[in-house]
């Protein structure tokens, strides 16, 4: 093998030799890794081989590499540590990259190991070959191609700091298989060499915070909206968020993302805010004259219509992300670092100076948000024939509060209805697909969380389409005793769709009913799990019970009503104080304008 | 159905901000695929890429620098450069057109068909233009020419109806007066 022309390896004398496969096994022992998710080929046989006998390294085998990916960011999003994935070439490679770009959205940390076919054969259309970094080079926050086992360690190493440092977000390394049988000598963390200039700010700039705590303390209508970088800077930013709000006396929303940073059994506690948040956030968030957004990052989702977005408000935005600030809504005062580094600071600021909002007007804000949260936007009209999916997702939660719960959802209206209806205490309790928005994220997320909490209760509040999208991972939940639990809320339709068809497309149902719907209870029975169903709101809580009760996996079959819509509802180009409420539903259709109708 | 243009949820609102030409002088580590970062970077978020030269400038270092020049308004050109600023690649990010000690040149190879009078005239024009002959026959010239990217669409302007055939740029390269570095 001919050297390495521009990098001056030092090889210690004393450093162990062993094989580019055994390298990636220690390297991943040495990061403090666990539990990896993947699934064998070709390319990756040799560091297949190496795992053979490695005890320290717990293998969950998925039945589908992109369930891999779900699975490690659930792994990920509930314990704040990194995911890892190890996936073959091509194939392998490609069905992971939905997972990858969910967590680049979603600021989710994996490193993610992909098999290449050997260094002389890249290039040639051999057998299972993808560009992988190619095609994985959009959607990580960055890659690698390792030609040379010498410099794997390093490289290994780097990733991980990557991945998880500044904004968190996957990392790709690539890794031909004669890399993986050839010799090199292994490196630690501690003396890796970084091959990159990577150091993103955590401080905040102490002159930008002492404005930012002078700004809050002369609002009259001051709102925090967090977002999912205060989950991932840690219990810390939690924390220090909950110290502000109280100190200041400000309300609190979060994004879909950030759901638990904040607790929601605290009376300043908004709910969510967006398209399907709570009427009373959305309101608040528009009528509000200081906004302090803390590592979020003003998504259409959020914004609704943006040149009607919080149009009197002085904005604050707490990002370590320096393209994030400024990006759709200009910050009057732009604070780059770590959410839990610049919380903490603002707090010290507010205390030092002794900073207070005006009494009066805090009261006054508070009786205007008191006046939006009477209207309870959330109410439905409840039923004694049919379960209502709301109805379901609240007495799941009744039924579950008290305990040790993890909740993973899908994507659409039952995701919607976990929002508004599921309540969290505490961050890294909510794993759902935010950004990228990825039916069949739930079930393999809900492996994740499992394999990272086996005693705690983790559910997969899901939809009857979504989680056919990857149903094949409860046979990864079964091999492995992770008593996950499959809630779905089926309607027999896919119900988001459906709901816009209805409102915006005239009742014109194209392709959105799932005929032939798989017998969820057979299924499970299938693959060798539990199934039940409930059909009736009277033994709901039965069933529920049951599932809990149950010590292996469940896949519960909860036939709701079907044509429920999710609301309230910002309709689309709308601003957040044009909210729809259920009752004027018959109207949307009326309400969307041309214009809005083109929007997603 | 025709529609208004759209009352779009990614309404920027800034209607009032004209658009510019920015020059970014980019510092990255010189590994493969670094290229095609900035320009997938590029192409992902719509910017549009006018002019763009690469190479290695510093092998021990590793590092090569990129000079783009693009378009946008003043929030889309510092959009542009956290974006570039992001990349685990990159080591440096200098909007040069903003910056007043900034220095941009080009060079272009520029072959110019003719006879007679009109064949007289481009090379005085050259001269004036301080452009050098480098190669010659009895019908064509080739001018070689270095300045600001402007100069040079004045001498193309000129050129064009004296037999202007065909035109080679660099595109822009930069770099900052003084003693400062990137």
């Amino acid at each position: 093998m001919t050297a390495h022309p521009s990098l001056e390896v030092q090889t210690d004398p004393q450093a162990e030799i062993m094989t580019g496969a055994q390298i990636v096994v220690r390297a991943l022992v040495d990061q403090g890794v666990t539990d990896l998710f993947g699934y064998p080929g070709g390319a990756v046989l040799p560091i297949y081989d190496a795992l053979f006998d490695e005890p320290r390294l717990n293998h969950i085998l998925v039945r589908h590499e992109q369930g891999a990916t779900h699975a490690a960011e659930g792994y990920a999003r509930s314990t704040g540590k990194p995911g890892v994935v190890l996936v073959t070439s091509g194939p392998g490679a490609t069905n992971a990259v939905t997972g990858i770009t969910d967590a680049l959205m979603d600021s989710i940390p994996l490193v993610v190991i992909t098999g290449q076919v050997p260094t002389h054969l890249i290039g040639t259309d051999a057998f299972q070959e993808c560009d992988t970094v190619g095609i994985t080079r959009p959607c990580t926050k960055h890659n690698y191609l390792v030609k040379d086992a010498a410099d794997l360690p390093h490289v290994l190493h780097e990733a991980f700091k990557i991945a998880t440092s500044g904004r968190p977000g996957p990392v790709v390394v690539d890794i031909p298989k004669d890399v993986q049988f050839a010799s090199a000598a292994y490196v630690g963390p501690d003396k890796a060499r970084s091959s990159h200039n990577y150091h993103p700010r955590v401080e905040g700039d102490a002159a930008k915070i002492a404005e930012a705590a002078a700004l809050i303390a002369q609002a009259r209508r001051p709102i925090f909206y967090t977002g999912g970088g205060v989950i991932n800077a840690g219990p810390r930013a939690s924390q220090a968020l909950r110290e502000l709000a109280k100190l200041t006396g400000a309300p609190v929303t979060s994004t879909l993302m950030g759901l638990g940073a904040f607790p929601a059994s605290d009376p300043a506690w908004l709910g969510m805010v967006g398209m399907h948040g709570a009427f009373e956030s959305n309101n608040a968030m528009h009528d509000c004259d200081v906004m302090v957004a803390i590592g979020a990052r003003f998504d259409d989702r959020v914004t609704g219509r943006l040149n009607a977005f919080s149009p009197g408000s002085k904005k604050i935005h707490i990002d370590i992300d320096p393209s994030s600030i400024g990006k759709v809504v200009r910050a009057d005062i732009g604070i780059l670092g770590d959410a839990g580094h610049v919380l903490e600071a603002l707090v010290e600021v507010w205390k030092r100076r002794r900073l207070s909002i005006d009494a009066a007007a805090l009261k006054a804000w508070w009786a205007e948000i008191d006046g939006w949260r009477a209207r309870r936007a959330f109410a439905y009209r409840p039923s004694g024939e049919l379960i209502k999916p709301q109805y379901a997702v609240e007495r799941l939660y009744a039924l579950t509060r008290d305990r040790d719960v993890y909740i993973t959802t899908e994507v659409g209206q039952h995701q919607m209805w976990a929002a508004q209806f599921f309540h969290f205490e505490e961050p890294n309790r909510w794993m759902t697909s935010g950004g990228l928005g990825t039916m069949g994220y739930g079930l393999p997320a809900a492996v994740g969380v499992q394999v990272a909490h086996p005693k705690s209760l983790v559910i997969d509040i899901a939809g009857d389409a979504s989680v056919q999208m990857t149903m094949q991972e409860m046979s990864t939940a079964i091999q492995f005793e992770l008593p996950i639990k499959i809630f779905i809320l089926n309607n027999e339709w896919m119900g988001m769709v459906r709901q816009w068809q209805q409102l915006l497309h005239g009742e014109r149902y194209s392709h959105s009913y799932s005929a032939s719907l798989p017998d969820f209870v057979k299924l499970a029975e299938a693959f060798g799990a539990v199934g039940l169903r409930a059909t009736r709101p009277d033994e709901l809580d039965a069933k529920i019970q049951e599932m809990i009760d149950t010590p292996r996996p469940v896949i519960f079959d909860c036939c709701v009503e079907r044509a429920e819509n999710c609301f309230p509802m910002i309709p689309s180009g709308k601003a957040h104080n044009e909210m729809l409420l259920g009752e004027d539903a018959g109207d949307i259709g009326g309400v969307i304008d041309a214009a809005g109708r083109k929007l997603v | 159905m025709s529609v208004d243009p759209p009352a779009s949820a990614y309404d920027m609102g800034h209607a009032d901000e004209t658009e510019a030409l920015g020059t970014f002088a980019i510092l990255v580590d010189n590994e493969p695929g670094v290229l095609h970062r900035v320009v997938g970077l590029f192409a992902a978020r719509g910017y549009n890429i006018e002019s763009l030269t690469v190479a290695e400038t510093d092998r021990n270092a590793h590092t090569s620098r990129i000079t783009i020049v693009t378009r946008g308004t003043p929030q889309v050109l510092a959009q542009i450069e956290a974006q570039l600023q992001k990349m685990v690649s990159t080591r440096h990010v200098q909007d040069v057109s903003r910056d007043p000690n900034g220095v941009e040149r080009e060079l272009a190879l520029v072959k110019v068909r003719g006879t007679g009078a009109e064949r007289v005239e481009a090379l005085r024009i050259s001269d004036i233009f301080r452009a050098k002959v480098i190669d010659t026959t009895t019908q064509s010239f080739i001018f070689e020419i270095t300045g600001a990217p402007s100069k040079i669409d004045r001498f193309v302007d000129l050129m064009r109806p004296l037999g202007l055939v065909e035109v080679s740029r660099t595109g822009v390269l930069s770099i900052e007066r003084g003693v400062e570095t990137l």
